[in-house]
């Protein structure tokens, strides 16, 4: 073998290691900033109108808005007793989303950070890292484990969490970073505080839209809920849908595996609420309310559109608000990308034409739950033009969310520069 | 004006009256004659997979056939007084299906038959009727009232009425034709009844199948049906889920319009039993047992497709009986067309190439419920080649169930022709 | 085919509807609000008998002032005729599907001359 063939030790080898709850965001995600500097570091503008915190480490900092005191002490008590969910009607024991420590992300974080003891600063030290390792100039954080409130029975917890949440991100959390943006999670269940959170929050620049979780059996056209959506029409600000994960009607509890489950509730309550708004004919009703879907993935999106095109011609005495077809109704809404169904790429094409993703879609990357996308779940896609990647991933949300073009993230570059010397795994 | 543009009383004009639940089927499905006659009369075989009977009218016969004697003497009472589907867990005021009367053949059939010493068992001249106006060869018939028998908490009343309607069909109406042909109801909240059942009628000619009835709460893949459905691969006839109707689940509770109820239930209980079926990885444990989907359309099928396809991957752990993605199993399955969402043809066309209408894709017509589909919703589909509209009418369904690939039906024009003297509708 | 007489224009009740084959071409003469109208008794949908079936008054949402909904009233000036074969509505002056105005039934020329209800059939 001639000499140059011959194994050297490289100067610049580097041992790798595993990946664990407790690695940094930076270090997970290092190969996300790699695509985005391959892939779209010139672009202008990325927002990710979807990713969550785990509140878990963040609870002892969020009870002590709670304003009801018996309420904020029983939390506490819970909190102490080593309950990490206070008040929450979560079962921790049917939690497999993390897959049995598979995906280690989905369990933290449990990263270092710079000022642990600055109330709201390791939240935003986190937050950062993400983005910037994604590439994302703003990002719409949302808090998981509200995402099943709507079924708890305690009417008063949905409130106070939900003031208390608010609070938090508001006082505390989005003042020290403007790349951060929220939702403001409305307490469907009681519609009077709903209408008192919009006043109270709805004129925050960073506070870009109001969600209901969907994981609730309230029926969205009821009419108490009219004048709520009369007052985020006027904000000009989208009332958005979040989905979320459920096990607890009967024939759900037919399905054995967390998978299954996953696959179907997700959709299951997006069904119905955007059954119910189009069949009560809510869009005539407030044409300018924008109305946005959030983590269901794109098929199911066809599929209603099919089914409820197919009936409303033959059943119009049921559905007679109606002047447009229901698909028509539901191309004028947006969706999120996250979790983007990529196997069939040509039935994904035909998905994005049907929903018209060019104008309709937001990027969402979900992170750090276990099915995040990366922006590159998008910029992958080979039937895209440019022009649609960038409206995905970030001009569609602009103009909804009344966001400027501007890019505000670090260069791909420069993050991975800077990472560099301290990587870890 | 001259002569010959003056209007004329033409000879040749006949009045024809209003469509009522009491009109000849005949009469009802003329324009049906008229568009077999121009568009598929030359096709050798139509095979429709989904035909109903309203049993309001056959009752009386079908209670006589109960085995349990205190539950004949129950219904035989509840007949008595007025009710007209005994021992069914219905709510008739809860029935929206005939639109308030706008689509009266979903209330019928209330028309004359001929002498039935004569002409046959009435059941058998209605269904006849239909079948040569729809210009179809074969049609298999299952009864609308007994889709939600699942749900009847009296075990012993699905029991019973499963197996007086087999009774009653192998009896009574399968001989007066060969082109009848039925499915056996499976009690499938038993088991070994079910098995009974199998053994008693699975070898009968005219029995080409064994249905599920899908509204129901019983996992499809525990371990006390195993042996079922080892005893249903071995017959070499298929297993057909059969989609229906329900209102109970708590979220669906939500829904305040039929169509909605219509729209999202029927599919929803296929979501569940197929995604059971799938990520408990039955179609490795019986590769030759062929299963069937009737009555949900299609939209939902690239749906779930895709969406089990994007999850499974990521969760192997938790579906680790796959050898192959979902999608590939569910494209060796067998699908009824109606409800066939027609709206957007390019949507249409990427669905059928998706699930492989060419050869898995089976004709129904769900007469006589208010969404049936006539055979010209095949025939008039823009992008599909001669060939595989005659695999859809018919040959994909010949092979299936194992029927003679020989006409059986009148020509249109012959139908057309007899009724003409006697059509009043 | 020349001009048809089909009917005396005094023999409908109004609202009222007669359907006429004519040597195989069908079509429904309705009346309404002392106007006549002509429709083929072709349903855009699969073909259906569109004239043969029920008149009734177009439902409506009752939407108030506030976007709360009273529920369903029939229209006071709305009459639909709807298909028999699946429920596709058709306004009986316009032809037209109320939710959906491109979805309708082909117009028949026809007019009254006298007490004649006259109708121009295509060949
Ligand atoms: S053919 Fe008229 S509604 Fe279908």
């Amino acid at each position: 073998m001639p000499d140059e063939q011959k194994p050297v030790s490289a100067g610049q080898v580097r041992e790798l290691a595993e990946i664990t709850v407790t690695t940094d965001s930076r270090d997970y995600l290092f190969a996300a900033a790699k695509q985005a500097q391959k892939q779209y570091d010139d672009y202008e503008l990325i927002v990710d109108i979807d990713a969550h915190l785990q509140e878990t480490r963040f609870w002892p900092e969020i009870i002590p808005f709670m304003d009801n005191d018996v309420l904020r002490e029983t939390a506490l008590q819970q909190l102490k007793g080593g309950i990490a969910n206070p008040l929450l009607n979560s079962q921790p024991g049917m939690n497999f989303q993390a897959m049995e420590g598979r995906i280690p992300h989905q369990a933290g974080p449990r990263e270092k950070v710079t000022n642990p003891d600055k109330p709201g600063a390791a939240f935003v030290e986190i937050m950062r890292r993400n983005m910037d390792f994604m590439g994302v100039d703003y990002q719409v954080i949302f808090p998981t484990a509200l995402l099943n409130l709507g079924m708890n029975p305690m009417e008063d917890t949905e409130l106070q969490m939900a003031r208390a949440y608010s609070r938090w991100l508001t006082e505390l959390v989005m003042p020290q970073d403007p790349r951060l943006i929220a939702l403001l999670y409305l307490p469907l269940n009681s519609v009077e505080e709903c209408e008192r959170m919009v006043k109270e929050y709805g004129a925050n620049p960073q506070i870009a839209g109001f969600t209901i979780c969907s994981v609730r059996n309230k029926p969205v056209h009821h009419n108490q809920y009219m004048r709520l959506y009369r007052m985020i029409e006027e904000t000009g600000k989208p009332l958005v849908f979040h989905a979320g994960p459920f096990w607890g009607d009967p024939s759900f509890a037919q399905l054995n595996r967390f998978i299954s489950m996953h696959a179907l509730s997700f959709v299951h309550y997006n069904l119905i609420h955007m059954t119910n708004w189009v069949i009560n004919a809510l869009p005539e009703r407030f044409p300018k309310l924008k109305l946005v879907w959030i983590e269901s993935g794109l098929a199911w999106i066809p599929y209603l559109m099919q089914r409820l095109d197919h009936e409303v011609l033959m059943r119009q005495s049921e559905a007679p608000g109606l002047k447009r077809m229901p698909s028509e109704y539901m191309q004028d809404m947006y969706y999120s990308s996250q979790p983007l169904e990529r196997w069939d790429m040509k039935y994904t094409e035909a998905t994005f034409e049907k929903i018209k993703a060019d104008t309709q879609l937001l990027y969402a990357s979900d992170w750090p739950h276990w099915d995040f996308d990366p922006p590159a779940s998008i910029t992958t896609l080979p039937f895209l033009s440019e022009q649609a990647k960038k409206n995905i991933l970030g001009l569609n949300a602009a103009k909804l969310f009344n966001l400027p073009v501007k890019r505000v993230r670090p260069r791909a570059a420069d993050v991975m520069a800077m990472r560099g010397p301290e990587r870890i795994s | 004006m001259p002569d010959e543009m003056k209007p004329v009383r033409a000879d040749n004009i006949r009045e024809l009256q209003e469509m009522t639940a009491a009109s000849d089927t005949r009469d009802y499905l003329h324009a049906a004659a008229r568009q077999a006659q121009r568009q598929y009369d030359d096709y050798e075989l139509i095979v429709d997979v989904d035909a109903h009977l309203q049993e309001g009218r056959f009752w009386d016969e079908l209670v006589e056939y109960m085995d349990s004697d205190v539950l004949r003497y129950t219904a035989q009472q509840q007949l008595a007084g007025g009710i007209r589907a005994p021992l069914i867990n219905m709510q008739p005021g809860m029935s929206f299906q005939a639109l308030g009367g706008r689509v009266p053949h979903q209330s019928g059939p209330g028309e004359k038959v001929e002498d039935p010493a004569t002409h046959g068992h009435p059941f058998a001249q209605i269904v006849m009727r239909g079948m040569d106006s729809m210009g179809v060869d074969y049609q298999m018939i299952f009864p609308t009232a007994m889709l939600h028998l699942g749900m009847n908490p009296m075990e012993d009343i699905e029991i019973n009425m499963a197996r007086a309607y087999c009774r009653w069909l192998v009896e009574k109406v399968l001989p007066e034709s060969p082109r009848l042909l039925g499915l056996v109801y499976l009690p499938f909240n038993d088991p070994v009844e079910s098995e009974k059942i199998v053994k008693e009628f699975g070898g009968h000619k005219q029995i080409v199948g064994f249905t599920i009835c899908a509204v129901r709460h019983k996992p499809v893949h525990h371990n006390q049906y195993m042996r079922l459905y080892s005893m249903i691969e071995e017959t070499g006839k298929p297993l057909v889920f059969h989609a229906g109707p329900h209102w109970d689940d708590p979220s669906f509770s939500q829904l305040n319009r039929f169509i909605s109820m219509h729209a999202l239930s029927f599919v929803h209980y296929n979501l569940i039993h197929m995604t059971n079926w799938i990520i408990n990885a039955l179609p490795e444990r019986f590769p030759k047992l062929k299963v069937v989907w009737i009555e949900s359309g299609l939209a939902w099928i690239p749906y779930l497709m895709q969406r089990l396809d994007h999850e499974v991957l990521m969760r192997q752990s938790e579906a680790p009986g796959l050898k192959r993605m979902p999608s590939e199993y569910m494209q060796d399955m067998f699908y009824s067309s109606q409800p066939m969402e027609r709206w957007d043809m390019k949507m249409l066309e990427a669905t059928m190439t998706k699930m492989k209408a060419d050869t898995q894709l089976l004709f129904a017509s769900d007469w006589p419920h208010w969404d049936f589909d006539p055979p010209s919703s095949v025939t008039t589909l823009p992008f599909l080649s001669e060939q595989s509209k005659k695999n859809i009418l018919g040959l994909n369904a010949a092979k299936l169930f194992n029927l003679p690939v020989k006409r059986m039906r009148p020509h249109a024009k012959d139908v057309i022709a007899a009724r003409a003297r006697h059509r009043v509708s | 085919m020349p001009d048809v007489i089909v009917a005396k224009a005094s023999s409908f009740p109004d609202p009222g509807r007669k359907v006429f084959d004519v040597g195989g071409t069908e079509f429904g003469v309705f009346k309404l609000g002392g106007q006549f109208y002509a429709w083929e008794n072709r349903c855009p949908h699969l073909d259906g008998p569109a004239c043969q079936g029920k008149i009734l008054p177009c439902a409506t949402e009752a939407v108030n002032e506030d976007k709360t909904s009273r529920g369903r009233e029939f229209s006071k000036t709305d009459m639909n005729v709807v298909c028999p074969w699946h429920g596709f509505e058709f306004d009986i002056r316009t032809g037209r599907h109320p939710t959906n105005n491109a979805v309708r039934l082909r117009a028949v020329k026809m007019r009254v001359e006298g007490d004649d209800i006259v109708v121009s059939l295509r060949d």
